[in-house]
This record gives C-alpha cells, sequence and structure tokens, in this order.
C-alpha cells in the first residue's frame, strides 16, 4: 500500500490536522511504510472469526435515567481559550 | 533512604524513623538535585506534597493512618490531577490544569499517599522511547545516551533514578512493561478493566490499562490495592471483587506451571536477552515450578493488528482537541475549520498525527472491513491463542522486549522499526491479560526484563510469581552506576 501526496492531503483534512507544505513527503513516506506493516495483516485467514471489541465480551453498563452530576459549569469553563456569559467563544460561523 | 523500597518506607514511618515530611522534603530535594540528569518529571508540586505530608504525619501521629499514608509517589502525566497541569507530554494540554482527579489520583489521595510530582511520557502515551514528548526525551539513569522506555518512560526513569520510590503508568500495548524491563523495575498491567480509566486520558479506549511501577513485586502489591477495583464512572471498569493483593506474595512455588511460546524466541529476540530469561526461568525451575514449550501462533500478527486498532481508537478519541473547550487554541483562527485545524497541527507532534492520520485512513468509508474488521478477528485469534496455552500452563513467561534500551535518536525517524519493538508486549492488550515485567539480568550494563503473563484477573498469581523470584534473585535491587 503506498499512498501519494494526494492521499496524505485527503486524510489531514479529513482528520482535520494543519500539516506544513514541506512535511508531507515525510508523512508520506511515514505512513505508506505503516500502511505496508499493517497489510501483513492480510495475510491471516480469519473466515468467521467474530470480531472482538472487548477482551472480557463485557457489554455497555446501563444506569438509572437519574441526575448523578451537579452543574460544574464555571469550574470547566475556567480552563476554555475563550468564553463569555457561559458560552465558548469560536469564530464565527454563519456569515 | 533512596534505596528502600514503599513496603521499607511504610515501616519507617510507622515505627517513627522518620515522618513523612522529612521524607518527602529528602525525595524532593533530591529530585531537584539531579533530576535534570534525567528529565524524568514534567511537574514536580512541591507545596502540595509537603502539604500531604503534613496531613499523613498527622493521621499516623492520631492512628488512622493506612497501609499507604504518608508514602510518596509520582504520577504518570496522564492521570488528571485537579489543579495542577496535567499535559499529557503534548503542547497541546501544556496549559490544562484538571478541574477534576483520575479516579486514580483520588484513591492514592485517599489513601494518604504524597504526590511528588508528574512524570515525562510519550506524547499522548504513543511511543516506545519517550522521544515523542513535548518536554524532550526522559534519559535511561543507566546510561542516558539511551532511552528509558515509553510511554511511561519518565515514570520508568524517575523510579530507576531514585527519583521516586514508585510511580502509576498507564499500558496500551506495553507502556509499564517495556520502560520497567528498559530502566531495570518492576510493572504491572492489570486486566482491562480492573483499574479504572476515568481521567486517564485516553489514546485508546479498548487497549489502555493504568497500572504500577516500582521497584519490587511487594510494591506493585501495595499500590494495585490503592488502584483496582469497580468505578462507576468508567464504563469498562469491572464489578469484581478486589482481593488483598499483598496476601498471596509468600505462597511457595512448587508445582507452578510455566509456558515458553516458541515464537518469542526467535531470531528477533537478541540472543544475550535469551540467555538471561532462560538463565531466570531456570531459577524458577529451582523453585519448584516445571516448563513447557508452548504456542502462540498469531504472535507476529500482534504488530500489524495493534497499529490498526490503536490509531483507530486515538483518531476518535482525539478529536476532542479542537481548541474550543480546553487545551491549545491557535492565534487569530480566520474561521472554524482554520481553528481546528491550526490547532490540532500546531499543538500535536509528528508520531501523534502520524497515528490520527493512520487511524483517520483506516476508518474511511469503504475501508472498515479491510482494516477495523480484519484487526478486531485477528485480536480474537489471539486471545484465543493465549486462552488454549493458559488452559495448560499457569503462566506464561517470555521476554518483556527484543532488545535492551536503545539510543536516543536511533529509532525516532523510522516508526515502523520502533513499532517493532512493541512486539511481546502488545498481544496482552489486544487479548486484555494481566502481565508483569520483572528485572531479570542486564546486557552490556543495560536491565533485561522478564515478561510474566497471567490469565485474567491473575494478578495475586502474577505477584505471587515475582515476588518469589525477587526472594531468590536481586536483580531488582541493584542501581545504575552513580546512584
Amino acid at each position: 500500500m503506498s499512498l501519494d501526496r494526494s492521499d496524505v492531503e485527503r486524510i489531514a483534512h479529513l482528520a482535520r490536522l494543519q500539516i506544513d507544505e514541506n512535511d508531507i513527503p515525510a508523512y508520506t513516506e511515514n505512513l505508506s511504510s505503516i500502511l505496508n506493516l499493517i497489510d501483513q495483516m492480510q495475510q491471516a485467514d480469519t473466515g468467521n472469526v467474530a470480531p472482538l471489541a472487548n477482551p472480557l465480551d463485557a457489554v455497555q453498563r446501563l444506569r438509572a435515567d437519574e441526575v448523578t452530576e451537579p452543574n460544574q459549569r464555571e469550574q470547566l469553563q475556567a480552563v476554555a481559550p475563550a468564553v463569555e456569559d457561559g458560552l465558548f467563544l469560536v469564530p464565527k460561523v454563519i456569515e | 533512604m533512596f534505596d528502600k523500597t514503599l513496603a521499607e518506607l511504610a515501616e519507617g514511618l510507622r515505627k517513627g524513623d522518620f515522618s513523612s515530611v522529612e521524607l518527602t522534603g529528602a525525595w524532593l530535594e533530591r529530585i531537584k538535585t539531579e533530576d535534570s540528569k534525567y528529565n524524568s518529571y514534567i511537574s514536580v508540586t512541591e507545596e502540595q506534597a509537603l502539604e500531604q505530608a503534613k496531613a499523613a504525619d498527622a493521621a499516623i501521629a492520631a492512628g488512622t493512618a493506612g497501609a499507604f499514608t504518608g508514602l510518596p509517589i509520582a504520577h504518570k502525566d496522564l492521570f488528571c490531577t485537579q489543579g495542577v497541569r496535567t499535559s499529557c507530554g503534548s503542547k497541546m494540554l501544556d496549559n490544562f490544569a484538571s478541574p477534576y482527579d483520575a479516579t486514580v489520583v483520588a484513591k492514592f489521595k485517599q489513601a494518604g499517599a504524597v504526590m511528588l510530582g508528574k512524570t515525562n511520557m510519550d506524547e499522548f502515551a504513543m511511543g516506545s522511547s519517550n522521544e515523542s514528548s513535548f518536554y524532550g526525551p526522559a534519559r535511561n539513569p543507566w546510561n542516558t545516551d539511551c532511552v528509558p522506555g515509553g510511554s511511561s518512560g519518565g515514570s520508568g526513569a524517575a523510579v530507576a533514578a531514585r527519583l521516586t520510590p514508585a510511580a502509576t503508568g498507564s499500558d496500551t500495548g506495553g507502556s509499564i512493561r517495556q520502560p520497567a524491563a528498559l530502566c531495570g523495575i518492576t510493572g504491572l498491567k492489570p486486566t482491562y478493566g480492573r483499574v479504572s480509566r476515568y481521567g486517564m486520558v485516553a489514546f485508546a479506549s479498548s487497549l489502555d490499562q493504568g497500572g504500577p511501577m516500582a521497584h519490587t513485586a511487594e510494591d506493585c502489591a501495595m499500590m494495585l490495592n490503592v488502584m483496582a477495583g469497580f468505578d462507576p464512572m468508567d464504563s469498562t471498569c469491572l464489578d469484581r471483587e478486589v482481593p488483598d493483593y499483598t496476601a498471596a506474595l509468600n505462597e511457595p512455588l512448587a508445582g507452578l506451571k510455566i509456558g515458553l511460546p516458541k515464537e518469542y524466541f526467535t531470531e528477533t529476540l537478541d540472543p544475550q536477552i535469551a540467555e538471561r530469561v532462560k538463565a531466570a526461568v531456570a531459577e524458577f525451575e529451582k523453585l519448584g515450578a516445571t516448563v513447557k514449550e508452548v504456542s502462540l501462533p498469531n504472535t507476529e500478527l500482534c504488530i500489524p493488528s495493534y497499529y490498526i486498532i490503536a490509531p483507530a481508537e486515538a483518531s476518535s478519541n482525539l478529536s476532542r482537541f479542537d481548541g474550543v473547550r480546553y487545551g491549545y487554541r491557535c492565534e487569530e483562527p480566520k474561521d472554524l475549520e482554520d481553528l481546528y485545524k491550526r490547532t490540532r497541527g500546531e499543538g500535536f507532534g509528528a508520531e501523534v498525527k502520524r497515528r490520527i492520520m493512520v487511524g483517520t485512513y483506516a476508518l474511511c468509508a469503504g475501508y472498515y472491513d479491510a482494516y477495523y474488521n480484519k484487526a478486531q478477528q485477528i485480536r480474537r485469534l489471539i486471545q484465543q491463542d493465549f486462552i488454549r496455552v493458559l488452559d495448560d500452563v499457569d503462566v506464561i513467561m517470555g521476554p518483556t522486549t527484543p532488545h535492551p534500551a536503545f539510543k536516543i535518536g536511533e529509532k525516532s525517524n523510522d516508526p515502523v522499526s520502533m513499532y517493532m519493538e512493541d512486539i511481546y508486549t502488545l498481544s496482552l492488550n489486544l487479548a486484555g491479560l494481566p502481565g508483569m515485567s520483572v528485572p531479570c539480568g542486564q546486557v552490556n550494563g543495560l536491565p533485561v526484563g522478564l515478561q510474566i503473563i497471567g490469565n485474567y484477573f491473575a494478578e495475586s498469581k502474577l505477584l505471587n510469581v515475582a515476588h518469589q523470584f525477587q526472594q531468590a534473585t536481586d536483580w531488582h535491587q541493584q542501581a545504575p552506576a552513580g546512584i
């Protein structure tokens, strides 16, 4: 599996990662070699083997639908980059 | 004092040989003068440590102290600590003082432990060398030109350099066991779900597990007594009774059945490491154990399978770092997409970006079956190998790593060769099994780790086996030159 420059640019966009123009060749090479390593999987005969998502085959625990958490907005927003009137600030989304 | 184990320090506190304030002050002073050589700490929490030590001394005087009261430890910097920077080794969280404590941190506080500081690590726990840390690599105390391993490299280096008697770590693909092996200390990765992941910054949620790193199995048992147990805040934490992990340490090993996987002793393994591991196994035979060859035929597939599952889960987990709610935010974003892209592009280092991209690629529409699903199928094959073997033997033994510590910079530009170092550790995370690394010798002055693998929830057995080995050998007591 070998990626080219446009693949890397597309993946970086999907992952919302700005990659420096000069770094793209190195990422292309590294990601291609990682995908080559990963392709060794394809030689394994996995037939009808059930995929393993949780090692103990545990399932999601449910709880009663009750309010258990106190409101911690101020505490949590204290570490935010930009807030105003209890809201997180982001650049304008709709012109 | 600095060579003492947690158990010995606890004894000293109980007998009044020293106070927790004296103990804590001495370790803090040592960190101040020595850590510039190892870069094992990201933050030292002196003020808080001395306050905790005072409180511990008061509890000891009042007769309300527990087994852990007044003992100093360090936390890997991915455990959230209220009001204290929790960087995860990343620029992304360099400014993040967590608003809450991880369950593991809260449990140690509750038990009266003293936190000396937060240890260095690979960025977001992604690495096997500690070189991907935003704060620079931690150095191996046995040879400061070498890596301490990763991702809990700071914890490994700090314990080995006697800059803390013990530390917490986390293990997603070997991140407790591999640095323990490379730094000549003892580390335990518990069964998946044994220790709460709440407040442990997520890397790959189906693989991540916190655990202890210390000089001895006995100390690891003391720490696991504090760490293990059900937590309603972690949906994958298991509601199962927690035994006293120190209770079975002294059980004799007569009749113990050990399996040696033939796939762990191939040309991949440094022959000198093979020799040390076999010598350790011979020691167990002297203690009454029997040894047989076993087979884990899907061993090699753990690398490709892991390097799909872990990046896939990481790409999803790390999508939360968007520059909006906490952590780094780029300067003057021109729109929302620019905010996301530059925040993440500037805030994450190269290895984290690589893994996010591998995960993003693998999860793309149309690739799911070929990658993620296939990797999860292989995961079951690997688990079935272990279940079959552990039906027949009590523990599996082998090397923790194929080589001793490598030089800083040697593999940092070649991710694939770095990934190959994880060959013996990844399978346990994929299968969710517990494993330990115990010092069992040296090669060219660098420590070698013996890996001991057990069945689900067999932590007591692993600790017992490791403790008996440490009663018969002194590898765990050896210190790097000049320390």
